[in-house]
């Protein structure tokens, strides 16, 4: 397999600055690793997983949409939007990178969100298999193998080198655009290192947890539990767990007033918010525990109903690290089973 | 201290003086707690538990939990009964229906700062006279507690209980605490200094919103940021003014109010030390106003809201702001 020695990565990320932006996670002041550009000077980090997760790269927290310009009676409709240039994310995990596919059915189905097909279609995704999996982490109930995390080139490192693979057409034209840096390498300590990953994989807290209690067909029973009133009672209401969520997809639509126009604009929403899904005839969660109930029955009945049996989770696990009252998914997993 | 706190929450059950209890529920991990309403004693011996990470405040939560019938037993830490007194005078909460147990408090742990040092696979903390010992999947760290104290605890402002009924444990002082000390650094800066420090953090905020839902001193039961009606709701900053007025305007409700907790920046989950900004009020409050600490009592006119000739004049706070 083609491998480049860890000491000379930065070699290829200057080799791959050249031509198209490059997004790799580094660590900031707090010490928590974000996806930040490329340049000289700014260093991987080996980080388990950013703070925020990678959909922020084809879902933008804000987005512009559309503008309108005003002129007596006249309405003129400007359209924003323009052609993404290519850009390059590197080392997303195996969770971020099964994120995507899940923002893809909703976002790449008809109707196509053209903002977000474009991104998506301009980047290339260069995974990175996880080596120190954190006690937080469950992907593996969602079917994921943190050491073959997937995208358009698999990365994985033995401690020494980092190993590439291509999975995609996309995948190949980049090695192929590296390949001076690249060569040839045994994979036996690789091999080691992804046995030594698949143990400790095994080994975690949350090894076990299952999705068997979950699916389309348990709508009614999971709904209408009355497990969801003391689930949801501590509840703050913020919107931390929809907000580093990699899956997570709804948005609001606003018009902003600039003065001589209109803006319009989307943002991430959230269903832990007062107003989500507030329409004209009013607001049909009136309740956090309504609202709260959304947000799980969303990733474990609504999305595997509408796109088969896939859950609308990952198991990153940073909602378990994030949410302020440390309720969370698998909390709430756990209460629901039928054992 | 766990053990005492259930056996007497079971006494205080069994007796009939409360009907419930708010603490502290059990996680999946060493560090994880939640907090919740228990019902009985089987409920307390299962899943209540107090340990060096059971940082929540509860005393908001009585603002739902002291309307409804019967007496709840609360749990509160010395920082907790200041927020209490604030929503008592505040009439937010309804004293007569709570049952307030003070316990003792030598500082919370991060778990952030125990990550922030490459710890991960965490199986369990066990905490000996001050030294931490951390069993995760990668083999046995240890470490002195203070090394991973929250921020907030490093610069505790008291250990005395303003609001309680019994205590488990002594009663403490006021402490004379350093957490002053960063204002007086920020104000020492040049004002572009400042700026560019606010800049660079309030422009991580991702608009979540846990920082207001969880403070106590956020208890408006709307919110003008959640009113469509007000003009001002987004989700979402539309510009970099917006999502800094946000925390801006906050900090200005809750001037005089603030008891200084520190809930807010703990659940911060971008790390923005937005305790500062009120810690900025309060200092300006003590200095202009005279020495003022907010829900120390539930019967004192707050500086903010109450007049005399003594009050300083505008021209003093304007002659402030100038450099």
């Amino acid at each position: 397999m083609l491998k480049i020695a860890i000491e000379k990565i930065d070699e290829l990320f200057a080799l791959v600055a050249q031509n198209q932006a490059l997004y790799i996670p580094s660590d900031n002041k707090d010490g928590a690793a974000e996806y930040t550009r490329w340049s000289e000077g700014v260093k991987y980090s080996n980080a388990l997983n950013t703070l925020r997760s990678a959909k922020d790269f084809f879902f933008p927290q804000t987005e512009d949409l559309v503008d309108f310009k005003m002129s007596g009676k006249n309405i003129e409709i400007i359209d924003i939007r323009k052609e993404t240039e290519d850009f390059v994310i590197f080392g997303v995990r195996a969770c971020d990178a099964k994120s995507f596919f899940i923002l893809d059915n909703v976002y790449l189905s008809e109707p196509v969100d053209s903002y977000y097909k474009n991104r998506r279609e301009h980047a290339t995704v260069i995974t990175m298999a996880c080596s120190k999996p954190s006690e937080t982490c469950f992907c593996s109930a969602f079917g994921i193998d943190a050491t073959q995390p997937g995208g358009d080139v698999e990365c994985a490192s033995d401690g020494t080198s980092f190993f590439f693979e291509a999975k995609t057409e996309k995948g190949k034209a980049f090695i192929d655009s590296v390949s001076s840096l690249l060569s040839d390498g045994d994979t036996a300590e690789l091999d080691n290192a992804k046995a030594k990953t698949k143990e400790i994989l095994a080994k975690l807290p949350l090894a076990e947890l299952s999705t068997e209690s979950f699916g389309a067909d348990k709508l009614t029973e999971l709904f209408n539990s009355d497990k969801w009133a003391g689930l949801s009672e501590s509840c703050l209401a913020c919107g931390t767990c929809t907000f580093v969520c990699p899956t997570c997809q709804c948005y609001d639509i606003k018009d902003f007033d600039t003065g001589h126009g209109i803006k319009r604009y989307r943002c991430w929403d959230s269903c832990m918010y007062s107003d989500f899904t507030k329409m004209a005839h009013g607001n049909p969660r009136l309740t956090q525990l309504e609202r709260f109930r959304q947000r799980f029955m969303h990733k474990l009945v609504y999305y595997p109903a509408n796109y088969d049996g896939v859950f609308g989770c990952v198991g990153c696990g940073r909602c378990l690290a994030k949410c302020p009252i440390s309720m969370n998914i698998v909390k709430v997993m756990k209460a629901l089973e039928v054992k | 201290m766990q053990k005492a706190i259930i056996e007497r929450a079971k006494q205080l059950l069994a007796d009939g003086t409360v009907t419930r209890v708010i603490g502290w529920k059990k996680g999946d991990f060493a560090y994880d707690s939640t907090p919740a309403v228990f019902n009985s004693a089987e409920e307390l011996d299962k899943d209540f538990i107090f340990d060096d990470f059971t940082a929540s405040n509860v005393s908001k939560y009585l603002i739902k939990e002291s309307q409804k019938e019967g007496k709840v037993l609360v749990f509160l830490k010395p920082c907790d009964t200041y927020s209490f007194n604030q929503l008592v005078k505040e009439h937010r909460i309804n004293r007569e229906n709570v049952y307030i147990v003070g316990i003792e408090c030598y500082g919370k742990l991060d778990i952030e700062k125990i990550r922030a040092k490459g710890i991960s696979g965490i199986q369990s903390v066990t905490n000996n006279d001050g030294t931490l010992t951390i069993e995760t999947l990668y083999g046995t760290e240890t470490m002195p507690a203070y090394e991973v104290m929250a921020e907030r605890c490093l610069s505790c402002k008291s250990k005395k209980y303003v609001a309680y009924d019994e205590l488990i444990g002594d009663d403490g002082e006021v402490m004379d605490s350093n957490r002053f000390d960063m204002v007086a650094q920020l104000e020492a800066m040049s004002s572009e200094e400042r700026y560019n420090f606010w800049r660079e953090q309030l422009s991580k905020c991702i608009r979540c919103n846990a920082c207001r839902n969880v403070c106590p001193a956020c208890s408006c039961e709307r919110c003008v940021f959640d009113n469509d009606n007000s003009g001002i709701a987004n989700k979402a900053p539309a510009d970099s003014f917006e999502e800094n007025m946000f925390h801006i305007i906050r900090a200005f409700h809750v001037a005089g109010r603030c008891t200084d907790c520190g809930e807010c920046s703990r659940v911060c989950p971008q790390s923005i030390p937005l305790h500062l900004l009120n810690r900025k009020f309060i200092k300006d409050i003590n200095e202009l106003y005279g020495e003022y600490q907010a829900g120390a009592d539930t019967d004192s006119r707050a500086p903010l809201t109450n007049y005399t000739q003594g009050d300083c004049e505008p021209s003093v706070v304007h002659e402030r702001g100038v450099e």
